[in-house]
């Protein structure tokens, strides 16, 4: 067979040829131990946990005895906890978004903001944490509540919540903007109709995100001093006479999923841990649905939306 | 007039908001430095510093920090060995060999990877990567280092591989086509001349895993012990700077007790490790930005 002179020519010889193939195998072996990490994580906490879960599991409080343990009042806890961090973070997140992309004239104190804005983000969680035991705890006396846990973990993702939303107000083309104003509205107009309309998609996946990293967060819950046996639930949120809101529930003691199985694990006892694992996967099938879903919705917006 | 006061209030609102970011800043430093503030009445800086133990809550008392640092140090290391590697390898895979269909089906899945709570790895970390390296090492403790970090390690994978993907995604094509008119293996092309193009993206990548690493806290706290201890060991329990303010956090320390006072300290310490890492990962991404 005549040899093919480009090939020859072109330097890449055969020991360069089986170099690439060679590296191509290691790169997908690399890849796969993330993708096999998160299947041996799936599959680990369902055959561990997967027969635990039951109907009483999700209605029973904490127990001494493993068997009747469970986690009513953590998953209750989680999403009175996710309301208030929500209620916090996605307004003042989206507020900052806009006025740092739309409104902010360049000079040192939007350069401050921007700076800080990245290194806070880079702070462990835990060290927020402590700042809520000092501030909230302590100094504002809201106690170690619900309140307390909600606004520590709205602080904790607005970073995340202001990147996601700046990331969704840069992609609204300037024409659109420029359209608005030839036709005479004023700027807050401008972003009310039609940028934040238009980057609707982008900043509700930047939110779910948001959320779902707060869910599975528990090391600066335990610094406010969460409790992890709590065999009571919190004040219902609604009352039978007018006004018919209780806001009660915000400054009672709570726990919620990731405290509750952290406190499983760490007992020695195996029942505890198939606890542990029947909670972390009822943990993980919210944070990786709550991803689920936002790998969707940008999917979709991305299709539908063609500037 | 009446919609020119409108505008402005709305505006100086929005303002607020943005300045928020601030506030928290100020009330992390504030709060870290007014409690360490008073830990130092007590513990001079010089046996903070210096002294090899670390039992503050033992009748007799020893405030050396080292012992918390060299725990976080060595899960730190045995992460990044884990994490370096594969995510790099992974970058570059994604980046120059995947086809579009594997590219999108892997992207998600690394996130997935990394939405993962920490509290569902350290679960991991102490009921299955610690038995199985059991196997290996028969006398290993139940609690130790090694596999805290390895865990950490697969849990920053996806920080790495994403940012410096991204960072070799942003390398312009031409330049690649130019290596291949020159002859250049796709191997070659990666590594001689992405990667040497996109390395402070790249690097900028390392130092977010690395404060990531340093900052973790649920894993450590789960499985490599809670006991202090100044050795660079892996296969030895240790706290970590983190683990020691969950450990006292899980007990019930007066406010106000020096106690209370020294995961303050600590965590003005990890505070300031992390922030360096972090100011230096932001100089990297800059200076990679301003490159192309």
């Amino acid at each position: 067979m005549p040899s093919n002179p480009l090939r020859e020519r072109s330097g890449i010889g055969t020991g360069q040829k089986q170099l690439d193939r060679l590296f191509a195998l290691l790169g997908l072996l690399a890849m796969l131990v993330s993708v096999g990490a998160l299947l041996v994580l799936l599959t680990g906490l369902l055959m561990e946990g997967g027969p635990r879960l039951s109907w009483a599991f999700f209605t029973s409080y904490p127990s001494r005895f493993a068997e009747q343990a469970g986690i009513l009042p953590a998953w209750v806890g989680t999403i009175l906890v996710m309301a208030v961090t929500a209620v916090t973070a996605v307004p003042l997140g989206i507020a900052a978004a806009v006025y740092l992309e739309e409104y902010a004239p360049k000079h040192w104190l939007t350069d401050l903001i921007e700076i800080n804005m990245a290194n806070l983000a880079g702070v462990p969680s835990i060290v927020y944490g402590l700042m809520a035991l000092g501030l909230f705890v302590y100094q504002l006396r809201l106690g170690q509540s619900i309140l307390t846990a909600g606004l520590t973990l709205a602080l904790l993702i607005l970073p995340i919540v202001v990147m996601a939303t700046r990331e969704a107000i840069r992609a609204v083309p300037k024409s659109l903007r420029e359209a608005a104003f030839a036709l005479g509205a004023t700027k807050w107009q401008t972003v009310q109709h039609h940028v934040l309309p238009s980057a609707t998609g982008g900043i509700l996946t930047g939110l779910i995100l948001a959320l779902s990293r707060a869910i599975g967060e528990s090391a600066p819950l335990m610094t406010i001093g969460a409790l992890s046996f709590i065999a009571f639930l919190p004040h219902a949120p609604w009352q039978p006479d007018f006004p018919f809101l209780s806001f009660e529930w915000l400054l009672d003691p709570f726990t919620v999923m990731p405290i509750q199985m952290f406190n499983w694990v760490s007992r020695p006892q195996e029942a505890f841990h198939v606890n542990a694992a029947g909670a972390g996967l009822v943990l993980m099938v919210m944070t990786l649905g709550m991803n689920g879903l936002a790998i969707y919705l940008r999917a979709r917006y991305r299709k539908r939306i063609q500037w | 007039m009446r919609r020119h006061l409108c505008e402005r209030s709305i505006e100086a609102s929005l303002f607020l908001a943005a300045l928020a970011s601030v506030a928290i800043t100020l009330g992390i430093v504030g709060v870290l430095a007014y409690e360490s503030w008073g830990f130092f009445q007590h513990v001079p800086l010089s046996e903070f510093l210096t002294d090899s133990q670390w039992t503050p809550l033992f009748s007799e008392a020893h405030y050396g920090i080292l012992p918390l640092v060299s725990g976080t140090l060595v899960t730190t290391v045995v992460a990044l060995l884990v994490a370096v590697p594969l995510g790099t390898v992974t970058a570059i895979y994604v980046s120059e060999y995947a086809s579009l269909s594997i590219r999108e089906t892997v992207k998600p899945i690394l996130e997935l990877l990394s939405a993962v709570p920490t509290v569902v790895f350290g679960y991991f970390a102490l009921l299955f990567v610690t038995p199985l390296l059991q196997r290996i090492w028969p006398d290993l403790p139940g609690f130790n280092m090694l596999s805290a970090g390895l865990v950490i390690g697969v849990m920053i994978i996806p920080y790495v591989s994403s940012v410096s993907e991204d960072a070799m995604r942003a390398v312009p094509m031409l330049i690649r086509e130019g290596s291949y008119a020159m002859g250049a293996s796709r191997f070659q092309t990666a590594l001689r001349v992405v990667v040497p193009s996109a390395l402070s993206g790249i690097a900028a990548a390392y130092v977010l895993a690395i404060s990531r690493a340093i900052g973790e806290t649920m894993v450590v706290a789960i499985a490599a012990g809670m006991q202090p201890t100044l050795t660079l060991n892996p296969l030895e329990p240790a706290a970590t700077l983190t683990a020691y303010i969950v450990q006292v956090s899980l007990g019930d320390l007066p406010h106000g007790s020096l106690g209370y006072q020294t995961i303050f300290a600590a965590g003005l310490v990890l505070l300031i490790i992390t922030l360096i890492f972090n100011i230096a990962g932001h100089f990297l991404r800059k200076r990679f930005h301003h490159a192309f």
